[in-house]
């Protein structure tokens, strides 16, 4: 199936976008991705949107020419079930050609389910399983924090996520350590695949549990670009702690039938459904 | 060459063969789940107190921040207690080190059943059939101070993840001619032999040279090959092994899916040699090391015994 027309000629191509424009672009692309895929993970695709966006177009130091790049900073997607947004926002950063997005999840594709660093330049870790990201991305600010003029590193947990014990193993490492270098942004959407997260294990006060933790905590609105460019600049933070950023979020964010509903975790579109979307992501 | 009576704990020499690659390279780090004292590294910890990174008692966080250190340009050594160190981060070792080829060289100390008595919750017996099904991790089983030196020498050396396996059961240092060489992916030969052929690794190498002793007074040409590089393994060496017709793995380790499940793996579908492992059937009752090991026939004896029997 080819893209449409307007989706060929994506806005993640053009430099002067903006943030809002490209998370756009972001949500308009995932959801024909899993569309085409009959495959994926909408509902944090689009959560998470605005967040990726603002990280590739706002926050973050890299080049796409040159992945390797020592003092880049670092973005780990420790929700690495969400590709159709973080492919998306790799491609429009430059880290591989557009068009390679209808390839996801295809045949011996480098877009595989769940993100491989082998396959694909951008991709810092492997994620999927989760709870896995986080203690990553805390070995990561370390080796920063040796560093003359330390990289920041990002990593971006799904709320859900954060009932895996291994993410407060490495908070309490993080903390221990001070790593003013290193941004937590939680994916704050409240649902996992099956029910709220409040219904399942509960994870309030979240924001509580991280100043416990030793990190400095900011709430903010998700999808607020001008919030997130504001939270998420690069260290190192004056605080000289690691910062929690607590993104509140809507799952399935800018599509009316998926907003807010667990059964768009892993749901896929039928044909009206998929053109519903794009109308309603058109603008 | 020291004398055979003279034995020797290899997590000092591994200490040292760090100790040495840091002061060479300050990209190496060495990161520990509160196993300072258990991995010797406290001469590390004295000499490069900022490049011991002690993660606290958290397995699973330890392996990932291995991962993250190696993604930031540095060479990680995490090491701690084999059997802590592979069961509880499985996952990790997985995902984040084999999946990913992160460049992460994991050392398990006191593998085995190093701790005796302490039971099998502390034992590590299946480390390495867990990890040898992977196949994306280099895992090396050395036999004595110095093997254990290149070992981790190796690891320093080659991109990729590596688990090294280090007793903390004392070895001596085993009689091999000057410039020896060790070499990843290559099995060593330490005696020539011709009836039979005795597949070892770790700390029943030198057990298994003493068996060929043994059976050498009986009339019995007996090969000795250490097997420390379990992956990738010398499959030449184990199909030459085979031509003898018969052949004994000696393992401190699980019998499935260890050396003796290796070797079978390669003998079975392409020779018609004969085979007994010797190993751990499972977990094992409370007892000390030497009383456990005997009891499994992991003495010279006892790989003398199950020489007999299959080259008889």
């Amino acid at each position: 199936m080819s893209p449409s027309p307007d989706l060929a000629q994506p806005i993640g191509g053009d430099a002067g976008a903006s943030c809002a424009e490209r998370a756009n672009w972001i949500r308009r692309r995932s959801i024909q991705m899993v569309y085409e895929a009959k495959l994926g993970h909408p509902g944090g695709d689009l959560s998470s949107a605005d967040i990726l966006a603002t990280l590739y177009f706002g926050a973050m130091r890299y080049d796409p020419s040159n992945p390797a790049l020592p003092s880049r900073d670092r973005f780990v997607m420790s929700k690495g079930h969400c590709t159709g947004a973080f492919y998306s926002a790799l491609a429009a950063a430059g880290y591989f050609p557009l068009e390679e997005l209808s390839t996801y999840m295809q045949p011996l594709s480098r877009l595989n389910g769940h993100p491989n660093r082998k396959y694909l330049p951008g991709i810092e870790t492997n994620t999927g399983p989760l709870g896995h990201g986080f203690p990553v991305a805390v070995g990561m600010a370390i080796a920063g924090s040796f560093e003359p003029d330390p990289f920041h590193v990002y990593v971006l947990v799904g709320d859900g996520e954060l009932q895996e014990g291994s993410n407060w193993e490495a908070a309490m490492t993080a903390g221990h350590r001070r790593l003013s270098n290193l941004t937590l942004i939680v994916d704050r959407n409240h649902l996992q695949q099956g029910a709220a997260t409040e219904d399942t294990v509960s994870l309030e006060p979240l924001a509580d549990k991280w100043r416990a933790f030793g990190w400095t905590v900011e709430e903010c609105d998700g999808h607020d670009i001008d919030g997130l460019v504001r939270v998420l600049a690069p260290g190192p933070h004056e605080s000289g702690r690691p910062l929690c950023v607590i993104a509140e979020t809507v799952k399935g964010k800018g599509v009316s039938f998926m907003e807010g509903q667990a059964s768009w975790h892993h749901g896929v579109p039928d044909k009206e459904q998929y053109e519903q979307a794009l109308r309603e992501l058109g603008e | 060459m020291s004398g055979a009576s003279e034995t020797f704990d290899c997590r000092v020499a591994f200490a040292e063969a760090l100790e040495e690659l840091a002061e060479a390279d300050p990209r190496v780090v060495a990161v520990v789940n509160d196993s300072v004292g258990s991995s010797k590294l406290g001469g590390f910890k004295k000499q490069f107190p900022d490049r011991l990174i002690n993660v606290g008692i958290a397995e699973q966080n330890m392996v990932g921040v291995g991962a993250g250190l190696a993604n930031g340009g540095r060479i990680p050594f995490v090491s701690g207690a084999a059997c802590f160190l592979t069961a509880r981060a499985m996952e990790q070792i997985k995902a984040d080190l084999a999946y990913a080829g992160a460049n992460v060289k994991l050392c398990g100390m006191s593998s085995g059943i190093a701790y005796g008595e302490l039971g099998a919750t502390h034992h590590s017996i299946e480390d390495v059939a867990w990890l040898r099904v992977m196949g994306d991790i280099t895992i090396l089983v050395p036999s004595d101070p110095w093997e254990t030196r290149e070992a981790v020498r190796a690891a320093a050396a080659n991109e990729g993840p590596y688990f090294v396996r280090v007793s903390r059961l004392k070895v001596p240092n085993l009689p091999r001619p000057d410039g020896a060489e060790f070499r990843v992916g290559r099995a060593e030969e330490l005696r020539a032999g011709e009836d039979m052929a005795i597949l070892a690794n770790g700390i029943m190498v030198h057990r298994a040279l003493d068996a060929a002793e043994m059976l050498a007074r009986e009339g019995v040409s007996a090969r000795v090959v250490n097997m420390s590089s379990m992956s990738p393994i010398d499959e030449e060496a184990v199909l030459a092994a085979a031509e003898t017709g018969a052949i004994v793995t000696a393992e401190e380790g699980s019998v499935r899916g260890g050396l003796g499940g290796a070797v079978a793996e390669i003998v079975a579908t392409r020779s018609s040699c004969k085979l007994e492992i010797l190993g751990f059937p499972g977990f094992l009752p409370t007892g000390s090391v030497e009383f456990l090991l005997g009891r499994h026939g992991l003495t010279a004896e006892g790989i003398a015994d199950a020489a007999r029997k299959v080259a008889g």
